[in-house]
């Protein structure tokens, strides 16, 4: 029988190992940020003159205190409202200077002129659970993002949401300058006019 | 015959141990950066609601933590079952709000506080009333920018 002691493994670079996993796990982390839908509150300073808006300029969505949704008087499910949001912002019903030469919507007179005049009026009561608030802050900041990329995609070839993304990228090599320019262009097209009422 | 004795067939090696520092320390490491520092205890039942229209919230220290949310079991008998507000370690009312704010302004240098968000970390049981009472009082002190702070997922996981 032949001598058969198993040499003992080399532990040298053992540490180098270690090393190597440290290094890697050190630069895939990235510590978890919070992250949620950004809102801007309306200054407290009531403005003097009161600004008349038209009525078909206004998408009311009022939430109860059942959590049921009313959109436009007629009561609708949560699913159904990032559609008629779209609908209602890209209408573009608006004659001479308050036409609107980009919209795809339906043309309806009796809804929205352009979406710069297009807001929408967000109610809610006191006893609306936050969960539902949250869903339909959501489909109508999704509503302008979806329109928001429609254009970009129209004008630059390239989604809106990618537009941003690219820009806060340190990285991206095109340039910054130009997209932030693409950026308010888009934002002025489809501005985000959404008034809560308290 | 202890020629033949001298070693026991089929003994394994001891395993080398030399390098257990290093992987303890690597662990070690590893914890360290990962791990997010929990500056508040939480008091309250704070589940929050989920959305994908989300932006990121960066900048970590120009942000000012508001909790709403449900008393936990152990402070249900003093502060009932009710949403409330928590600020910093303690539950609060709606009218410390304010006084909150302009400390965490003062804390903060001058040139940065026009860039201090306000993320509402609000339980996605809690009701639109005592949001809509932090927020009017939000509005009270300047502070305009908030955040609704989400989990990132679909809204169909909201009801239930």
């Amino acid at each position: 029988m032949a001598k058969r002691s198993s040499p003992e493994v080399n532990a040298g670079s053992m540490a180098d190992i270690a090393f190597l996993l440290l290094i890697f796990f050190l630069v895939t982390t990235t510590i978890e940020t919070d992250s949620g839908i950004s809102r801007k509150l309306p200054p407290m300073e009531e403005s003097e003159e009161d600004v008349i808006i038209k009525q078909k300029n206004i998408f009311t969505v009022i939430l109860n205190g059942k959590d049921q949704l009313l959109v436009e008087d007629e009561v609708m499910d949560l699913e159904d409202l990032r559609e008629s949001a779209i609908e209602f912002l890209d209408n573009g019903g608006g004659t001479g200077e308050d036409k609107c030469d980009y919209c795809k919507g339906k043309r309806n007179p009796k809804s929205s002129d352009n979406p710069d005049k297009a807001i929408i009026s967000l109610k809610n009561e006191r006893e609306t659970t936050y969960a539902t608030y949250i869903s339909v802050q959501n489909e109508l900041v999704a509503a302008y993002t979806t329109l928001r990329n429609i254009r970009a995609e129209e004008l630059f070839g390239v989604s809106y949401t990618e537009m941003q993304k690219n820009y806060k990228d340190v990285n991206w090599p095109g340039n910054k300058t130009k997209l932030k320019e693409n950026i308010s262009q888009i934002k002025l097209e489809y501005p985000q006019k959404l008034s809560e009422v308290q | 015959m202890s020629k033949f004795n001298k070693k026991k067939k089929g003994d394994l090696p001891a395993v080398n141990t030399a390098s257990l520092p290093d992987i303890v320390f690597m662990l070690l490491f590893f914890f360290m950066v990962a791990t997010v520092m929990r500056d508040n205890e939480l008091k309250i039942k704070n589940e929050l609601p989920a959305a994908d229209q989300v932006e990121k919230l960066d900048k970590k220290d120009l942000v000012m933590y508001i909790y709403l949310g449900k008393p936990n079991d152990g402070f249900k008998d003093q502060f009932g079952d009710e949403a409330r507000i928590q600020l910093n370690d303690k539950f609060a009312e709606v009218g410390d709000v304010p006084a909150f704010i302009y400390s965490e302004r003062e804390s903060k240098r001058e040139e940065l506080r026009p860039f201090l968000t306000t993320a509402l970390k609000v339980d996605k049981e809690a009701n639109m009333g005592i949001v809509g009472d932090v927020k009017q009082e939000l509005r009270k002190v300047n502070a305009l920018k908030i955040n609704y702070t989400t989990r990132i997922g679909d809204i169909s996981m909201n009801n239930n």
